[in-house]
């Protein structure tokens, strides 16, 4: 999933400053399961604002609402009467899905999270990033452990010289990721894999913004 | 002095016929000021000469901002007559500017290249950059062995006078995945590094063992393998060293040495010393790199102490 964290509420209030109506526009994908731009936090965030305003006797109305997925043209569509009637919107979806609110709004769409990575819940309260959309997967070299994602420099050949103890130099908080494939591999038996050399990779980003275009679906539609 | 003819040499550096001809190397190694100024390499060029093979530029070692390892490297070459060894770390720049840098480092008579990842940026004084990572030490190899001997860019087109450097890199046997480490010096020889120069020794056991696996690879007669050596001048650097920096072995006897003494610099040099001598006993040990990372005026006694001098010329 898209993993965010939710900004602080200061900064948020910095961007709503002038308005006196606000859309605070929730999402049930991603933020929803990482607890950072749901319907709960929308709430949550949604009363931190009115209180903060009211107190400092500059009352504001907050409309509440969350949708299936805001990075969805279809679901955005239920956003069309709420945002018509406010003076700005604050988005607790991912990035992806603030800037598509923001394309289809007539009011500014504000950031309400910071859309942190492509990660995993390890555990209550706790996630981790596992991809980097590289856009060429390597995990069948790699016994299924991401080198570009879970090493702190992207190494495609190995473990750098900082590798201790299992451990990343960077810090005794972060396994090495090369460690870990080592392991991963040495248990199913594929040590070998290990001596091919990766060659340089072509981090795809020679067309500019990426796209995906599946013809055989966009044919359907027409 | 015996003339030598060498034949089919890859660069043509000093280093490389030191080595080809089968003599003990020796190198240096000079970190570069974080200022604009070449006063501290003029310095360390003038005590080295002489004394050391070639001398290394570190490229902003510990991700700290230094004056550029290839502008050190032209004023070895220009002020003093000097060989550098030139290092470039993969944290920095991309392949193009990899690539440009090193065409411009050749013209200008830079013949021996060290290829590394590069400390992270957390490290350094400039933390929140972004790192660069686009090719990994063993691609950066590869590319360097693919521009001389093919003639090509890293994308495959001409390059039509084409850089022949000695292409050297590092590795760490006391890094984890221990059993890992013997093989990805092999991927790195399979990539093309003609030479290595291995992170400091400062656990000779281990250092043996690792040995061990190279020989058991063969690594050592496809590769010219250098051990490096570093004189710690402090006994509270040589903890520092034992817990605090990630992917270092420093033995429990090295720190006590080096406490015990009632001169730690005088017996920092007698290890070093001791430890050449070890290192000549090895088989596969071509020779050794001394890295007295601050303290670089002590490398020629060390060098002198340990019998290396006169420094072979051709």
């Amino acid at each position: 999933m898209i993993v965010a964290e939710r900004k602080p509420i200061e900064k948020v209030l910095e961007m709503i400053a002038p308005y006196k109506k606000v859309l605070v526009a929730g999402c049930y994908g991603c933020v929803t399961v990482c607890l950072a731009g749901g319907e709960k936090e929308v709430g949550i965030l949604a009363s931190q604002i009115r209180l903060a305003r009211s107190k400092n006797g500059n009352p504001i109305e907050v409309v509440e609402q969350t949708v299936e997925r805001q990075c969805d043209a279809e679901y955005l569509a239920k956003f069309q009467d709420n945002v018509s009637s406010v003076e700005a919107v604050v988005s607790l979806a991912c990035g992806i899905g603030i800037q598509y609110l923001a394309e289809k709004s007539p009011v500014p769409v504000f950031p309400g999270v910071n859309t942190l990575f492509l990660g995993a819940n390890l555990d209550v309260g706790k996630w981790a990033e596992r991809c980097f959309a590289c856009g060429d997967c390597v995990l069948d070299k790699t016994g299924g452990i991401c080198p570009i994602a879970r090493c702190s420099k992207s190494l495609l050949n190995g473990p750098c010289g900082g590798s201790q103890y299992g451990k990343c130099e960077v810090s005794k908080d972060v396994d090495c990721g090369w460690q870990l494939i080592y392991d991963r591999l040495k248990a199913l038996g594929q040590l070998d894999k290990l001596k091919e050399i990766i060659p340089a990779k072509n981090w795809k980003r020679d067309k500019g913004p990426r796209t995906l275009v599946r013809e055989e679906l966009t044919l359907e539609r027409d | 002095m015996k003339e030598i003819k060498f034949e089919n040499l890859k660069s043509g550096s000093n280093l490389e016929k030191v080595l080809v001809s089968g003599q003990f190397a020796c190198t240096g190694e000079i970190g570069p000021p974080t200022y604009a100024s070449f006063d501290v390499i003029d310095k360390h060029a003038k005590e080295m000469k002489g004394k050391v093979d070639a001398v290394n530029f570190t490229d902003n070692q510990t991700a700290v901002v230094r004056l550029s390892s290839w502008g050190a490297s032209l004023r070895l070459i220009y002020e003093h007559g000097m060989e550098p060894n030139l290092q470039v770390v993969c944290r920095d720049r991309n392949r193009l500017a990899m690539q440009s840098d090193l065409l411009a480092a050749y013209a200008h008579g830079v013949r021996n290249v060290l290829c590394l990842s590069g400390d992270h940026q957390s490290f350094g004084n400039h933390p929140g950059c972004k790192s660069v990572y686009d090719v990994d030490s063993v691609q950066l190899i590869n590319m360097l062995k693919r521009l001389r001997d093919d003639g090509c860019f890293e994308c495959g087109a001409e390059c039509k006078v084409n850089p022949k450097f000695f292409i050297g890199c590092a590795e760490n046997p006391f890094g984890d995945p221990f059993e890992f480490r013997a093989i990805r010096l092999e991927k790195k020889i399979e990539a093309g590094a003609d030479f290595v120069q291995t992170q400091c020794i400062l656990d000779m056991e281990r250092f043996e063992l690792f040995m061990e696996k190279v020989r058991e690879l063969g690594l050592h007669k496809r590769a010219f393998i250098c051990a490096g050596l570093m004189p710690v001048k402090s006994p509270r650097m040589a903890r520092y060293m034992q817990t605090g920096v990630p992917g270092m072995l420093v033995s429990e006897e090295f720190c006590q040495r080096l406490e015990k003494a009632e001169d730690p610099k005088a017996e920092a040099v007698n290890i070093t010393v001791e430890y050449i001598k070890r290192c000549q006993q090895i088989e596969g040990v071509a020779g050794v790199h001394i890295m007295a990372v601050a303290w670089e005026s002590i490398v020629p006694t060390v060098i002198e102490k340990a019998g290396l001098l006169p420094r072979p010329t051709f």
